[in-house]
């Protein structure tokens, strides 16, 4: 797959994205790819702390929930503005993040992958047994949509542009953070503590940056995902939704933008069209990625295209070869 | 002339074994200062306390008449100090030109807002940074090469390289451990007129470890020895190449005192 991210290939692919509800009338095609949006942006964080820092999350669904419960139960009972509730569900998340990142990311690997997957059940279990405030199992039904200047934006295609417009902020912060200095460092941490110490780089400073900003964005997809569906409950922040959003990281490509989304797109797409093979579909998507891992372990837009010297590309100075963005 | 850095009876124990016994060592403002000793002597552990990896059993860490006993290793890059390493430790699928960029204060001491927001002024200060990398590559011959991946560079010129990421960091004290190793004749010529340059032209002191003789006693204004964790011995070249009980350490005694 050697598909050259160019101008004219990403403005071909944002004018169809943009002409979609144009063309389609059908909610149920729009809430599908409402949903891959939310995971687009899910992938995306996860890839942010997974890819680029190098630190295996396992409960990235935790994020997630908290962004969703926040965001919620802020619109539920204070009748906190929409677009507010975004911002304060992504800076309780980022400080959950913080957090746990305090003691634990001093631990490596797997031992941070365990951590993180403790995290996210305990997260989850406090959704169902705090029940004054999340009504527990029952969850929290008829979450208010977002209002501009006193309309309501209920329709599908208001959220489908809404989310349009969410994954390319993302998408160009990530880029910026991941092009500078900061993202360099990042990336020195992830390949080799010891030296990035050495040469004056605070491996634990770089680690909680990528965690916190990781769970920020989580917790905005949480928000959104509030207020599109309007029910929540625990059942959707499982530990199944933290390993699909790492698969999709992992089968996109690790350490890869355009592969966190490509790998959205496809484990949300895959499924519903897989659905003609009714009880099969899952064991056949389960035998797919198994092909795919053995195949491509890299992922569809993993190492190999990696750009070089971004920085100085950025910096404005000097003339650069086989610039592959990527 | 004064003391960059002064050690004072510097002691690090690994359990019963004293890796470095009750050291002292002073190095003076410019001058290239060579530790040498058999292997195992603790060459690599005195480094390990000096840039902070390990924190010394006992004893003191003056820097520029600054107590470092307790920094971290990145506080003491701060200070100064950078160092490079007995097994090569390259960024591997980073750039020559990045593995030195992550190294510079300017490139890795960024701000998140800065550098989510930055405009001109952002752009001036990088190209800065990478102008600042370009001239130290120039200097360790590696500028033709700065787009390669450092795991594509041959092994000498990794060497090369790991001692231009230590020099990007802006220091004033530069460790070098085994410079040399795994280097032919040719390259460790280059080598060393590369470490007088950078001690000459850029005013850096250099503290070395190596094991090749002849490049140790053509390049040092001193020479400390240690074996067994111990300093045995302090002097200029000749008087290390004379000295009775550095021979010994190396060579073992003669056949006459041999009982143990």
């Amino acid at each position: 797959m050697k598909i050259k991210l160019t101008k004219p290939v990403l403005a071909v692919v944002f004018a169809l994205l943009l002409a979609l509800p144009l063309v389609t009338t059908n909610n149920y095609v729009l809430h599908i790819f409402i949903s891959m949006g939310i995971y687009v942006i899910l992938s995306l964080s996860l890839n942010f702390v997974t890819g680029f820092a190098g630190q295996l999350s396992l409960g990235h669904a935790a994020f997630y929930g908290i962004g969703s419960y926040v965001g919620a139960l802020i619109m539920l009972n204070f009748h906190v503005n929409f677009f507010l509730a975004l911002i304060i569900s992504a800076v309780v998340s980022g400080l959950f993040g913080f957090l746990l990142g305090l003691p634990t990311l001093r631990l490596k690997g797997d031992y941070l992958a365990i951590v993180t997957l403790g995290f996210g059940e305990i997260v989850r279990l406090v959704f169902i047994n705090w029940a004054k405030v999340t009504r527990g199992p029952l969850g929290l039904p008829g979450i208010p949509k977002p209002t501009v200047f006193g309309v309501e934006l209920n329709t599908s295609m208001a959220f489908y542009y809404m989310a349009i417009v969410m994954i390319i902020v993302t998408v160009v912060i990530m880029n910026k953070i991941i092009n500078s200095g900061i993202g360099m460092a990042m990336q020195t941490v992830k390949a080799d503590e010891i030296a990035a110490e050495s040469v004056g780089i605070q491996p634990i400073k770089y680690k909680m940056l990528a965690f916190v900003i990781s769970s920020a964005f989580a917790g905005i997809a949480g928000c959104f995902y509030a207020s599109f569906i309007s029910y929540i409950s625990p059942t959707t922040f499982i530990y199944n939704t933290s390993v699909t959003i790492l698969a999709m990281v992992v089968l996109g490509g690790l350490g890869s933008i355009p592969g966190s989304i490509v790998g959205a797109v496809i484990l949300t797409l895959a499924p519903e069209l897989l659905r003609f093979l009714s009880n099969y579909r899952m064991l056949i998507f389960g035998a797919l990625m198994v092909v795919m891992m053995i195949y491509r372990p890299q992922g569809f837009w993993g190492a190999g295209k990696r750009v070089k010297n971004i920085y100085k590309i950025k910096a404005g100075g000097g003339k650069h070869v086989g610039h592959i963005k990527g | 002339m004064s003391a960059i850095l002064k050690v004072s009876n510097a002691t690090m124990q690994f359990g019963g074994l004293v890796a470095v016994d009750d050291v002292s060592v002073v190095q003076r403002e410019g001058e290239i200062l060579s530790l040498i000793g058999p292997n195992g002597a603790g060459k690599t552990t005195f480094f390990n306390l000096l840039t902070g990896v390990y924190k010394p059993t006992k004893g003191q860490i003056l820097f520029l008449d600054e107590d470092i006993t307790n920094l971290k290793p990145y506080e003491r890059v701060e200070k100064g100090i950078s160092r490079t390493f007995q097994n090569i430790r390259l960024f591997s699928e980073l750039t020559t030109l990045e593995n030195l960029l992550v190294a510079h204060p300017d490139c890795n001491r960024e701000g998140l807002i800065e550098s989510i927001f930055g405009r001109s002024k952002l752009i001036a200060k990088r190209s800065k940074v990478v102008e600042d990398c370009e001239n130290i590559l120039e200097m360790i011959g590696l500028k033709d090469q700065e787009l390669e991946l450092a795991t594509n560079l041959p092994y000498g010129k990794q060497r090369l390289l790991e001692i231009g990421r230590a020099l990007a960091t802006n220091p004033r004290l530069v460790l070098l451990d085994e410079p040399g190793a795994g280097m032919n004749g040719l390259e460790k010529e280059e080598l060393s007129s590369l470490i007088i340059n950078i001690t000459k032209k850029l005013n850096k002191n250099i503290l070395l470890i190596e094991h090749d003789m002849k490049f140790v006693m053509s390049i040092s204004d001193r020479i400390i020895v240690f074996d067994h964790g111990v300093k045995i011995a302090e002097g200029l070249p000749e008087e290390i190449q004379n000295n009775q009980q550095v021979i010994e350490a190396y060579l073992g005694r003669g056949i006459t005192d041999d009982e143990e």
